[in-house]
């Protein structure tokens, strides 16, 4: 095929464990892997701290990237088999899948928490910007760039084509749970992706799914609902995103107040300044952060020392489970013990909540702001997933609030110094907990 | 502890009591936009900009028993009612942090629909976009709604007072 929409001479196809192979044949595609700001994916981690959990989940932003743009384009395909497409939007629903995570930096969660910065907004910056993604994508048409990054940003006209992307049911989704599954080893992430894609159906808003495959459905579901509980918002997990994001206060705080580093921190300037372009942004990866705390290991200031040891030896903090509404009774007494034992309550008392990870539950009802699954009825008729569902109706909208308290138990226990104060913080702490 | 939740109910406790979701995440939405410090990560949903985070900070909130949420079935659909409790009130009191208070603004914010704030939302959600382009926006990716030329134009307005009422707003504590 000649002009924008041309073909490779010749199939070309990436290795991959989850989805065997990923199969390219569109030269935009081609040209849009090989662009420098998606290159950078492979120096992003797709799940940021889990690392230190599960050792297998090394697996970058660019495995998951492409395993979404493969799951995209088998779901056009079943698309086009039932209704007449235009080439373009098909290319757009595949920029869309591939490109979706373009934005994402290193341990971006932690990022974004301390310094207010939001991928998708550098998603939309390197799409629409002067970088090598934009150009490519320009290669096909000036409307095209825009077009993808309003389907990543949900604002395209189009419902169907974002739903594919981001929906309750969606490639993105199809792809991390399973991928996510395979590199950290655990074995909840599995259901059966061939077949919820046969039983797919277009409408104007949105997929849906043939009755006769509920139980495919289901099976993700249930597989969403585990892979959080026991991957995403693992307790020791959350424990070196709190040491994380204490560094990167830490680090800011001196920054602030004129400290004067041992090794210049060049690439977090503009970061602490509030003034970070997008070169600069590009230019961070883990790699670069990885440098930095263990070039902080080497500071003289104690705190941000120990947060890096801790950070890069595994040293972390221990939790208790929390309730807020009791503990707000013992906690300006708990506040006051730390800094009389010299332990900065900022930096080592923390309680990290479940809305601090946000997880979208599948949640039945029309009320909601995104649409729920729907079962196309073999009469025609759609029904709402967790109406005929047993399974998802007894998951949905479930109580799933929780909060615990972080601390450095390990200083706690050095009783050299403050030994009545510390004693007193750990009964605290331990009645606490429960 | 927990300031971005203590923020949450400083919002409730200024404005007494919010009827809606909807409505209470555009508020919020808002407000951030008019630079009050809340950090909720928002994106765009079926109904304007809408955040998971506050949401399951909402339902946190309500398990910790410092809100009320009542739900009250209407004829068609349902809505939930917010306000503060006792407990939340005393959580307040421990908490550590500073906090503006543009009552006014938040008065009048929750004076309105959930669906004119709806509409102001999105179109502080394409800021960046010129007029004529939010309104495309607005009729494009909004059909569904029916929003008039009249309304978009109130909205407009609507925004233009508030971004006033911003700056001349003493946001002191």
């Amino acid at each position: 095929m000649n002009g924008p929409f041309k073909k490779l001479s010749e199939e070309k196809v990436f290795k991959d464990p989850v989805h065997r192979y990923i199969h390219v044949r569109d030269e935009l595609i081609w040209k849009l892997v090989g662009t420098r700001e998606f290159q950078r994916l492979r120096r992003v981690r797709q799940l940021g701290t889990t690392y230190v959990t599960f050792h297998g989940a090394e697996h970058t932003r660019f495995n998951h990237s492409l395993g979404v743009y493969e799951i995209m384009r088998r779901m056009v395909e079943t698309i086009e088999e039932k209704e007449n497409w235009d080439p373009e939007e098909r290319l757009v629903c595949l920029s869309a899948a591939l490109l979706h995570d373009v934005g994402h930096g290193p341990f971006s969660h932690s990022f974004e928490k301390v310094f207010h910065t939001d991928h998708e907004h550098w998603t939309r910056e390197i799409i629409l910007g002067n970088t090598e993604v934009n150009r490519v994508l320009k290669e096909i048409s000036d409307a095209f760039p825009q077009k993808v990054a309003d389907v990543i940003g949900k604002t395209y006209d189009n419902k169907l084509v974002i739903s594919l992307i981001s929906s309750q049911i969606d490639a993105d989704r199809m792809d991390y749970l399973q991928r996510d599954a395979f590199y950290t080893g655990v074995s909840y992430g599995h259901f059966d992706m061939e077949r919820i894609l046969r039983v797919m159906r277009p409408t104007e808003d949105q997929a849906v799914f043939k009755y006769s495959g509920m139980h495919a459905v289901e099976d993700y579901i249930m597989s969403r609902y585990q892979m959080y509980w026991q991957v995403y918002f693992h307790p020791v997990t959350r424990s070196a995103e709190v040491i994380l994001s204490k560094i990167l206060h830490r680090a800011k705080h001196l920054y602030e107040a004129g400290y004067e580093f041992k090794d210049e921190p060049r690439h977090f300037k503009s970061l602490f300044s509030g003034s970070i372009t997008l070169e600069d942004y590009l230019k961070l990866d883990e790699a670069v952060i990885m440098y930095y705390f263990q070039m902080w290991q080497e500071e003289d200031d104690p705190i941000l020392k120990d947060l890096c040891d801790r950070f890069m030896d595994r040293r972390l903090f221990k939790y208790v489970e929390c309730d807020p509404s009791t503990q707000m009774k013992i906690w300006p007494e708990l506040l006051q013990l730390f800094k009389e034992a010299d332990i900065d309550p900022s930096y080592y008392l923390v309680i990290d909540s479940s809305s601090d990870l946000p997880y979208d539950f599948y949640r039945g009802g029309e009320d909601e702001e995104r649409l729920p699954i729907h079962l196309l009825m073999p009469g025609g008729e759609l029904r709402e997933l967790s109406r005929k569902s047993d399974v998802v109706e007894a998951i949905s909208g479930k109580k799933r609030t929780d909060h615990k308290l972080y601390f450095p138990k390990d200083f706690l226990e050095d009783e050299s110094t403050h030994k009545e104060i510390k004693q007193r913080i750990k009964t605290l702490l331990m009645t606490q907990g429960g | 502890m927990l300031n971005e939740h203590a923020k949450l109910l400083t919002l409730i406790q200024q404005a007494g009591e919010i009827v809606g979701r909807k409505k209470l995440q555009k508020i919020v939405y808002i407000a951030k936009k008019l630079d009050l410090p809340f950090y909720e990560k928002y994106q765009f949903r079926m109904y304007g900009p809408y955040s998971e985070e506050l949401s399951v900070r909402m339902e946190e909130m309500r398990d910790l028993g410092f809100i009320s949420e009542v739900k009250e079935d209407k004829s068609s659909y349902h809505q939930f009612r917010y306000s503060l409790t006792e407990k939340g009130e005393e959580f307040l009191t421990i908490s550590d942090f500073d906090f503006p208070n543009p009552k006014a603004i938040l008065d009048d914010l929750n004076s309105k629909s959930s669906r004119f704030l709806e509409l102001v939302s999105t179109m502080f959600y394409f800021e960046e976009l010129t007029n004529e382009e939010i309104k495309e926006k607005v009729f494009t990716i909004k059909a569904k709604q029916n929003y008039t030329e009249e309304e978009v134009e109130e909205a407009f307005r609507y925004i233009d007072a508030l971004r006033q009422s911003k700056v001349s707003e003493s946001f002191a504590k």
